[in-house]
Order: C-alpha cells, then structure tokens, then sequence
C-alpha cells in the first residue's frame, strides 16, 4: 500500500474531529486546552502533508508549521497561566463554572 | 454682521455654567449667584432686544449666518421674528426665575445650577435657530441635563420619569431627524427660511410631503404634547424638582408647539391643510381628555402636570385652525401658559417645601397659615381657568375666535364649542383644588407652617404681574406675534 | 358732560380696591376701619356720578349718550375696541347699583364690625361694584363678558368669604362653576356672533337685527346662547341651585348679591340685548317659559324653608323669574322697573335678616319669634319689604309686578296663571317669615346668643332708607324713561287686573296670618294633609341631589372622568410601559442563547461552517 496524500489528510481530519470534541464537550480547561493543541497539531499534519505531495520546492508550509507551533507554544504558555490563575481564586478547571462574565 | 446679541444671549448661560464648573471654591452661595447673574443678563438682553425689535420689519432680525460644514451646506444661522422673541423672553424669564427658585437646593449645587444654565442653552438656541440642524442640535442639547437634572435631584420614581421622559423626546428626535433628513435630500438645503419660501409641496409629491410632515409632527407632537403621546409628561412634570418643573412646563414643552409653527406649517403649508381636520379632532381630544383626567388627580403637582395637557390642546387648535387670529391666540397661549404653569409650579413647590405634604385630602386649611401664596395661587388658578384680565384669558379667546372663524377645516366651530367646554371642567378642577387645598378649618398639622418668604414672594409677585399685564393690555405681545405670524399665515395662501 | 365721568365711575371703587389691597392691607393693618371708609366714599363718589349721568341721559335726545371708543387690540383682521354705552337703561342700572353697593356697604360698617378680614372684605366688596358697574356700561359683548365674569370672581370671593367653613368654601365653588356652565352658552353665543357679523358692538348687533341682516335660526341659537348665560348668572331653572347655597357669605353680600350686582346682571343681560331677542320670536318665548316656570317653581320651595335667608333667596329666584318672564312677554321697561323695585326691597329684606341674625344668632325661623318689641325698626323696615315683595298697593312691588301681568295677560296667557299662583305664594311665603320671626313669643335663638337689642344706627340708617326707597320707587316714572307705560296713581287701581293680584296677595298674607300668627289652622294638620308635596317642596324637588350626586360625582368624576383616568393609567401608559416591558422581556429571552460558554460558541460556529460548506457541496 502507497502512502498517499489522501492518508495524511484522514489521519490530520481525524485527529483534528478528536480535538474538536475535546475541546466542545469537555469540561476540564486543561483538557480543552491539550483539545486546541491537537486540532493544531491536526492543520500541522495537513499543511506539511500538502508541502511534500503538491509543492515540495516551495518552503511555505513548513514555514507555516513552525509559526504554528511557536504561537501554540506560547498559546500553551499563558492558557496554563490563565488556567492556574483561575484555579487559585475559583479552586476549579471546570469551564462551566468560570461564568463571571455571564448575565 | 451686526453685534452678535442672539449668540450672547444663548451663550450666557453656558458661560455660567462653565464659570460654575471651574469655580475653585464652590460654595452653594457664589454657585447661586453666578448662576443668577449670569441668567439675569440673558433676560436683560433679550428685554433690551424686545425694545430694539423693528416692528415695521418682515422676516427674522438679529441675523448670524455664518458657514458651519460647508460639504452638506449646514449654517450657524440665528434670527428671531415675532414668533420666536416671545419665546426667547419666556425662557429668559423662566430661566432668571428658576435659578431663584431653586436657592434653597444645597446638595451637589455646584453640578445641579451647571446643568440648569446648560438647559437654559439648549432651549435659547432652539428658539433662535434658523438652520434645521443646528436646531436639531439645541433641540437634543436639552435632553441630557433634563436627565440628570430629574434623576438627581427628583423625588419619587424619579430614574423611572427621567428615563421616560429621555425615551419618548428621543424616540420624536429620531423619527424628526429622519424627516429633516428626507427634506434634506430633497430641498439640498436646512436653511429654514429657504425652505419656507421654496414651495417644497409640488416637488415633493403628496405622499412624501405627507410622510415628512408627519416624521416632523410627531417629533414636536411628543413634546407639546399632543394625546396620545403625553404619559411621559405627568411622571417628569411631579417627580422633577420645582424648577426643573416650572422650566419644563414653562418652556420646554413650548417648543413642540413653536416648531409646528415654524417648520411643519411654514415648509409645508397644503399639507397642514389636508391634515387639519385630524389635528384639531385631536386638539380637542387633548383638551377634554386632559381636563377630563386632571380633575381627578389627588397629588397636587400631578394635577398641574395633567392641566397642561389640556391648555397645550388649545395650541394645537389654534395652530392647526390656521387662521392668523388663531395662531397669534396659541403663540400668545404658549407664553401665558408657560407664565401661569410655572406660577403654578413654584406655587406648588412653595407648598410642597413647607408642608411636605402634595396628596391634595391631606391638605386643607392652609389659607390662614399662607395668605400670600394663597393669593398668588389664586391669580394663577384663575389665569388657568381663563379668567378675563388675565393673559389666559386673552389667549384662550383669541384661540377660540380664530377657530371659529377658520374655513380650513369643516364643521370647527363645533370643535371650538367643545374646547370651549373645557374651560367648564377647567373652572371645576382649579377651584376644587383651591378649596381642598387652602380652604376649610385650620388643620393642626399644619401649624407653623410659613408663608412665603422675601425672595419667594419677589418670584412669584412678578411672575402674577406679567400675567395681569399681559391680560389687561395683549397688545405688548400680539402686535409682535402677529407680525410673526403674517408671513407664515400669508404661506398658507388662504 | 366729558366722557371721563363714565370712566370715573368704573374706575373709582377699583381704586380702592386696590388701596385696600396694596395699601391699607400691607402696610395700615392696625387700621381697618379705613377701608370702610374709602370704599364708601368712592361708592359714594360714583353714585353722584351717576346721578350727573342720569341727568344728563333724561336731557338727551332719545335718551343716549354717545361715547368714544378706545382701540383695545388688533391681531390680523380684527380689531376690538372697548367704549361705554350710555342710554337709560344703563342709567337706571348705574342708579340701582350704585345707590344700592353704598347702602349695603354702609350697613355692613356694622355688621361686618371686628371681623378678622374687614379690610378683605371691603377690598372684594369694591371689586364687586366695580365689575357690575362695568358690566352695566360695556358697549360690546366682550368686554361686558370681561366684567360678567369678573362679577363671578367677586361673588366667588364674597361668598367663601369665611373659607375656614367648609361650607362656604363649596358654596363658592358650586356658584361659579355653575354659572360657569351658563357663561359656557354666552361665551359661545359671543363668538357665535361675531363670526357671522363681525362685530361684538351691541349697537351694531342691533342695527343687524333691525334690518334683518342678523335673523333666523342664527339669531335664535345666539339669543338662546346668551340667555344661557342669564340663566346662570340670574340662577333660572335649572341652574339656579348656586344661589340658596350662596347664603354661606356674609348677609350684606347677599343683599348686594340678590339685590343690585351678580342676579341682576343675567336680567340686564337679556334687557341690554333686548332688541335681538325681539327679532327671535323662539327666543322670546323661551325666556319667558323659562322665567315663569322659575317664578313659581322657587316659590314652592321658599313656602317650606326654615331658614330666613333661605326663604329669601328662593324668593329672588322667583322674582328674577318674573323679570325674566317680563322680558320674555317684551316688556323690557316693566322688567328692568321690577329689577329696580325689587333691588331696593330685596335689599331691605336681607339687610333686615342680617339685623335679626345680629341679634339672635340664628337664622332658623323656628328660634325666633316676637322680636317686634325688642326690634321695632327692623320690623318696621321688613314689614314695608314684605308688602312690597307681595305687591300690595302702593308699594314699589304693586307698580312693576302689575306691569309684568298685563303683559303676561296679554301675549302668554298660561304664564299669566303661574304668574298670578305665584303671587299668592310670594304673599304667604313673606308673612309666613314675617309672621315667625316677629310675632309670638321668642323661642331662644342660638344658644350663646346675647340677649336681644335693636341692632346699631349704622345698620338701622340703611334700611330706613331702603324702606323709603321700597315704598317710593314705584312712584318713580322709571317705565316711561325705559320706553314703556306709566299707570295713574290711583287710576292703577281701576284695573281688574290689579284687584284680582291684590285679592290673592291678600289672600296669601290671610293664610300665613291664620297659620302662624292667629293658629286658626294647625300646621302640623296642614303638612300631613300635604305631606308628599311637602317633601318634594322641602327636598328642593332633589335637584341638588341630582346635579350633585347623580350627575356630577356619579356620571362624570366617577364614571367618565374615572373612566378616562382609567384609560390614561391602564391602556395609554400601559401601552407605552407593555412597549418597554416587552423589550426588557425580550432581552432577557434572546439572552439566554449566550450562554458565555465559549464551547457552546464553538460548536455553533463548527455546525455553521459545515452548514455553509454543504450549501456550497449542494448547492455550488
């Protein structure tokens, strides 16, 4: 079986469909977070799929990807932050309960 | 360009208040009587330009026109005519009053005079302003310190009037501003004196005239105001301090009727007509109704409030008969009931402020305790109920003469004779009130109750005076509004 | 004669009304007794005024005067000036008012003595004159409106004048708002009038009349708008329940009242404007079945009162009725000499139950009883009015009261018969009054009363010469100066006419004699035998109830008024609360869908993007 282009984009929709559901339906902000991360990683996984089989000489996408990952990084870097600060004053991850700013 | 005297005179008052503002120091005292010098000179000056006025003269007087957004053609446009100078003393007039009327207010004085003055601006400007959207301008200006004014320093359900009061001016503000707008992209020009002698009508169509007309009427309908957009007017009139009352019913709701005058039936002469009947239908709605609901009101200030609802149908009949008698009778009804309902307001604030009691059965007796505000009461009640040798009087006739005779619209001289009626039921509540209130057995609650003291009975002896004055001998006043009133009559074509 | 006299006139008491008030009053407190003063010498001043006038009226040709007219105001096409008429009904009037004010005022130095609002009391009395006086010279249907009503202010004042009794502050509502309702009709007729003319000149109203510019149906609507005003003011059927009520103000006030100012004023209305009601035969007939059913409509129910001033007022309304009724059959000259007659002995007759009420402190007939010897001037004097009012010859009331029955005789044959009952029922009702108050024994008066005296000369003076006045005035060739007819002194007699009313005068005087003095009849018998009619009588026909209860408070404050207040609160600012609350309600609806939960936000942005991509799979 040849690995084809096609086999790439399943595994980056599935992994980005995965992140999607984490980061809808759960409850845990740390979860959501590690969610985002995937879906992120998921786009990773297509972008450099489609730079190798549609335009090798181009450098665009694996440029893209590391922009990618270094905001995700620093995404990652302050959502922890934020998610500890709550933690601290609310004792909680739960997102349902992080409703200050609800009516 | 002559001396500036309109800009002076509207500007005055905003001068006080930013004196006020940036006073160092800001002792209730000095805050009073900044504001009472400065409201003091706006009515010298206008005085001096009622003496100055050329009564030999057509058109506005005391012209400023100056350029202002050039790209869309607005102008700093100021004159007065006969019909707009009667209007510019009332407010100065009221405007000096007030100031004396409020002298007892200490807590947060500084802002309350600032936003009094800012007032007296705002509707100074309105009665000055030829050009439509400087006009509009003045006319929102008045808005904001009326808000505060009344949900500061109000009583009662006082955020709930001062945000129906905002709601409903602004609502008439949108739907004018939308047919300034539309006359706007039709004529090219705001310039109210251009548009009056275009002869817009033809162009425009029936149907847009129509739909103008009617945005604009509605604008100045909620603020006269008109059944049956007049619920906002008791709730402000009762919960808003005693001169924020008297500035209210003494002026601010005049303007509704002074821009009828000079913008629906000036721009749009054959419109007017086609609607007349419906208007003096509703007029005389408004004057029954009104006096119908006034009679039983039980607090006194309520009462007052609802007995301008019926007085300002009388304006409307007399606008709408458009017959120069009768729009000269509701000018002249503007300005004498903008007296008399202030009085009464004052009267009213006096009461309220030595007895603090305004529930009308709880009153009773006071005649002993307040023979001098009884006696002003009185005059001003009877103003109110028409009273020959009072200037409510002399309007209310001239309304009801002019109507009489109109041949615009079918069948008015039945509703002249049924506004007439309505100075039957006015006769009922005023004197009713009067005997409830002063007359009857001395109560003991109200033992050492005051009378008015030296600087109320200054106010309210010389607001009584210009009533008389105005009732004895109309001519001081008719002979200018009539000149006002001439070209706009001459509009109509009749 | 300059033109200034007749100003003078007007202006005079209203001077010192304003001296009373912005000067004696402020600044003279401690003394009183001044106002008084100035207000009878300037009453005074303006009853020889009009004497001049009078003379010189009775010189002129035709009996007028022509005055200058002074432009009042201009606003557009019209142009209103005021001016004064001077004929010899406007002379005989001025004569009435003003002789009439001065006694009053005179008497009332007494009566009104060390009361806490003399100086008020004088202020107001000064404004009244001057307004009738107005009224009686205008020259034009605005400015006689002008002072018509300043007549009612005056009267409003005078009669709530102790406004501490919460009856006399209704009392002087209800007289103005009534009279209101009439003036309502004549403001109307007013502007009536002048859109179809042009003019509110009476003179020139009645040069239209005459050549018949101003006719028909217009002139009769205008006419009847007028007399509406008359009916209020002169308190006819059916709004003449203001005036009983108004004996709540001091007693002088009603015999300037009922005498001379506010009643006289719808009478000399209706004279003034004679010459349009003549050319208005509906008119006409109206006002005389409006004036002869009230003629003998009050004088059912003065049979029954127990209170002297009551009794009094209803017989005024009665004998406005029968000028009314006068007018109304075209004698103006026998009207207005009634008026003149009747001014001076109801002047008299109340003055006379101020006197009594001086010294017994009641007005209740059934607490007095023999104060002949302990009053004889005062009995005196009322028993001079009481013959008078009865029309016994050769008082005053004989002369005019016999005028207005020819004329009835002669044109209303079924008001000639209300007018001959009523009569009798005037006869009786007086010396039932009379009989009560001063024949028999005394029966106590009011309990903290001081025992009986004369009351004092200042009042005494003014009655004596009322009394003079009320036997004399008759004699006076008033009628023939209006233009009507004079009747030889003893010649009057010869007529059939006359013998039948004094038989029933006489008859009337008779009965009450039999009833109250000699006890020949009971009473007690004579009411059971009557005892619905007596109610009816008694309970003034319930029209206070009915005007009262029924229509005002029920019909209009509670019912329609209540229902427009119901209107205003529930459906008008209801709507405009149901707007704003509906708004609010659906804010608070709509923003449950932001839930802040940024998941719910993704999801609803994940489902929209697969929404858009399968339009554009489908669709594109």
């Amino acid at each position: 079986m040849v690995v084809g282009l096609e086999h790439f984009l399943i595994l980056s929709a599935i992994l980005f469909s995965i992140g999607l559901y984490g980061a809808l339906a759960k409850r845990n902000a740390v979860v959501i977070l590690m969610s985002i991360e995937i879906m992120l990683n998921a786009v990773n996984i297509a972008m450099v799929a489609f730079w190798r089989y549609i335009a090798p000489v181009l450098m665009t996408g694996q440029v893209f990807v590391i922009f990618i990952m270094v905001v995700a990084a620093a995404e990652v870097a302050v959502g922890l932050a934020i998610i500890i600060a709550i933690y601290r004053s609310r004792e909680t991850v739960d997102a349902e309960q992080i409703d200050l700013m609800k009516w | 360009m002559s001396f500036p005297y309109l800009s002076i005179i509207i500007f005055l008052p905003l001068m006080g208040a930013i004196a006020i503002a940036l006073l160092p120091r800001a002792e209730p005292r000095r805050v009073k009587l900044i504001a009472a010098f400065f409201t003091l000179l706006a009515f010298l000056l206008s005085a001096a330009l009622f003496f100055m006025f050329d009564r030999s003269l057509d058109g506005p007087q005391f012209v400023e026109q100056a350029s202002w957004i050039p790209s869309i053609n607005v102008q700093y446009f100021l004159g007065v005519d006969g019909l707009s100078l009667p209007m510019l003393i009332l407010t100065t007039m009221l405007g000096f009053l007030a100031v004396l009327v409020s002298w007892r207010i200490d807590r947060r004085a500084r802002e309350y005079f600032a936003w009094l003055l800012v007032l007296e601006t705002g509707i100074l400007g309105v009665f000055c302003s030829l050009d439509l959207i400087l006009f509009f301008l003045f006319w929102e200006v008045e808005i904001i310190p009326m808000y505060l004014l009344i949900s500061i320093w109000g009583t009662g359900r006082k955020e709930y009037s001062a945000m129906k009061f905002v709601i409903y001016t602004l609502l008439g503000s949108a739907l004018m501003l939308a047919g300034i707008l539309l006359l706007y992209s039709h004529a090219g020009t705001f310039d109210m004196v251009a548009l009056a002698q275009m002869g817009l009508e033809p162009a425009l169509g029936s149907l847009l005239a129509t739909a103008i007309f009617f945005l604009l009427f509605f604008g100045y309908a909620v603020k006269l105001p008109v059944f049956p957009f007049h619920t906002w007017l008791p709730d402000a009139h009762t919960d808003a301090p005693t001169a924020v009352s008297l500035i209210l019913a003494g002026i601010l709701i005049k303007m509704g009727g002074y821009a009828m005058i000079r913008v629906c039936v000036s721009i749009f002469p054959e419109t007017s007509q086609t609607y007349a009947p419906l208007l003096v239908a509703l007029a005389v709605v408004s004057v029954l109704y009104g006096a119908a609901v006034t009679l039983r009101q039980r607090d006194l200030k309520r009462l007052i409030a609802y007995s301008s609802i019926s007085h300002m149908g009388y304006v409307l009949l007399g606008i709408f008969a458009l017959s120069q008698v009768s729009m000269t009778g509701a000018t002249l009804q503007m300005f004498s009931h903008g007296i008399i309902t202030g009085l009464l307001f004052a009267l009213v604030g006096l009461v309220y402020d030595k007895t603090h009691v305004r529930s009308i059965p709880e009153l009773g007796g006071l005649a002993r305790r307040m023979p001098i505000i009884l006696v002003v009461f009185s005059v001003a009640g009877l103003a109110a109920l028409g009273l020959p040798g009072t200037s409510g009087f002399a309007a209310e006739f001239l309304v009801f003469l002019g109507s009489f005779r109109s041949t615009v619209v079918s069948g008015i001289q039945i509703y002249t004779i049924l506004g007439v009626l309505g100075i039957v039921i006015t006769a009922g509540y005023i004197l009713w009130m009067l005997q409830r209130v002063f007359y009857g057995p001395p109560k003991a609650q109200y033992e050492g109750v005051l009378d008015a003291d030296r600087l109320e009975r200054f106010t309210i002896f010389s607001l009584a005076a210009v009533i008389m004055l105005i009732g004895i001998y109309p001519r001081i006043l008719t002979d200018v509004i009539d000149m006002g009133i001439l070209p706009i009559f001459g509009g109509l074509g009749l | 004669m300059p033109p200034e006299v007749a100003l003078a006139i007007i202006l005079l008491p209203f001077f010192s009304f304003v001296i009373i008030s912005f000067v004696i009053r402020p600044f003279l407190k401690n003394r009183p007794q001044l106002s008084g003063y100035i207000t009878i010498a300037s009453i005074g001043a303006s009853l020889l005024l009009s004497m001049w006038v009078l003379i010189e009226v009775i010189k002129a040709p035709g009996h007028v005067l022509p005055m200058p007219d002074y432009q009042w105001l201009v606003v557009g096409d019209i142009a209103i000036s005021i001016g004064v008429t001077l004929d010899s009904l406007a002379a005989v009037m001025l004569i009435v008012v003003t002789s009439v004010s001065l006694l009053v005022q005179i008497y009332s130095q007494g009566y009104m003595h060390g009361d806490p609002g003399y100086s008020r009391y004088f202020a107001f009395m000064s404004l009244f004159t001057c307004s009738m006086l107005g009224l009686v010279l205008a020259d034009n249907l605005l400015f006689l409106y002008v002072f018509w009503e300043g007549v009612g202010l005056c009267s409003y004042l005078l009669i709530g004048f102790w406004f501490h009794k919460p009856e006399a502050a209704r009392a002087a509502t209800k007289a103005f708002v009534v009279t209101r309702i009439g003036d309502f009709g004549f403001l109307a007729a007013i502007l009536f009038l002048f859109a179809k003319t042009g003019t509110f000149d009476i003179g020139e109203l009645h040069q239209l009349a005459l050549i018949g510019a101003l006719g028909g149906t217009v002139l009769t609507w205008a006419a009847i708008g007028v007399f509406s005003g008359a009916v209020g003011k002169s308190a006819q059927f059916p709004l003449h329940t203001w005036l009983p009520d108004a004996m709540e103000g001091p007693t002088p006030v009603s015999a300037l009242i009922h005498a001379a100012t506010m009643v006289a004023a719808g009478v000399y209305l209706v004279a003034r404007l004679f010459p349009m009601f003549a050319h208005s035969p509906q008119a006409m007939i109206t006002v005389a079945i409006i004036g002869g059913f009230t003629a003998i409509f009050a004088a059912t129910i003065g049979l029954v009162m127990n209170d002297i001033k009551w009794v009094l007022a209803y017989s005024t309304i009665s004998q406005l009725g029968y000028m009314m009724l006068g007018l109304g059959v075209g004698g103006l000259a026998v009207g207005i000499f009634h008026l003149f007659n009747h001014a001076f002995f109801k002047a008299l007759l109340f003055m006379g139950a101020g006197s009594v009420n001086h010294a017994t402190g009641t007005f209740d007939i059934r607490e007095m009883g023999g104060l002949r010897k302990a009053m004889p001037w005062t009995f005196a004097t009322f028993l001079i009015a009481s013959l008078s009012i009865a029309g016994i010859w050769p008082l005053s009331g004989f002369w005019s009261k016999e005028g207005i029955l020819a004329h009835a005789w002669a044109h209303q044959p079924i008001l000639f018969f209300l007018a001959m009952a009523t009569v009798f029922l005037t006869a009786f009702y007086m010396f039932r009054v009379l009989f009560l108050t001063f024949g028999g024994e005394y029966r106590g008066g009011s309990s903290d009363a001081h025992p009986l005296r004369e009351s004092p000369l200042v009042m005494i003076l003014p009655m004596a010469l009322l009394a003079i006045l009320s036997v004399i005035s008759g004699w006076l060739p008033i009628s023939g100066f209006l233009g009507g007819e004079s009747h030889g002194f003893f010649s009057a007699l010869a007529s059939p006419l006359a013998l039948v009313s004094l038989l029933l005068a006489a008859l009337g005087i008779l009965l009450a004699y039999a009833l109250y003095s000699a006890r020949w009849l009971s009473v007690e018998s004579l009411r059971q035998t009557f005892a619905p009619l007596h109610t009816l009588f008694s309970r003034k026909y319930w029209l206070d109830e009915l005007y009262e209860r029924v229509f005002v408070m029920r019909i209009l404050v509670d019912g329609l008024f209540a229902a427009c207040h119901w209107f205003d609160d529930q459906v008008i600012d209801g709507a405009v609360n149901g707007i704003a609350g509906g708004t609010v309600t659906a804010g608070r609806v709509i923003r449950r869908l932001q839930t802040g939960q940024l998941q719910a936000y993704g999801l609803a942005i994940f489902i929209g993007i697969l929404a858009i991509v399968a339009c554009f799979l489908i669709f594109g």
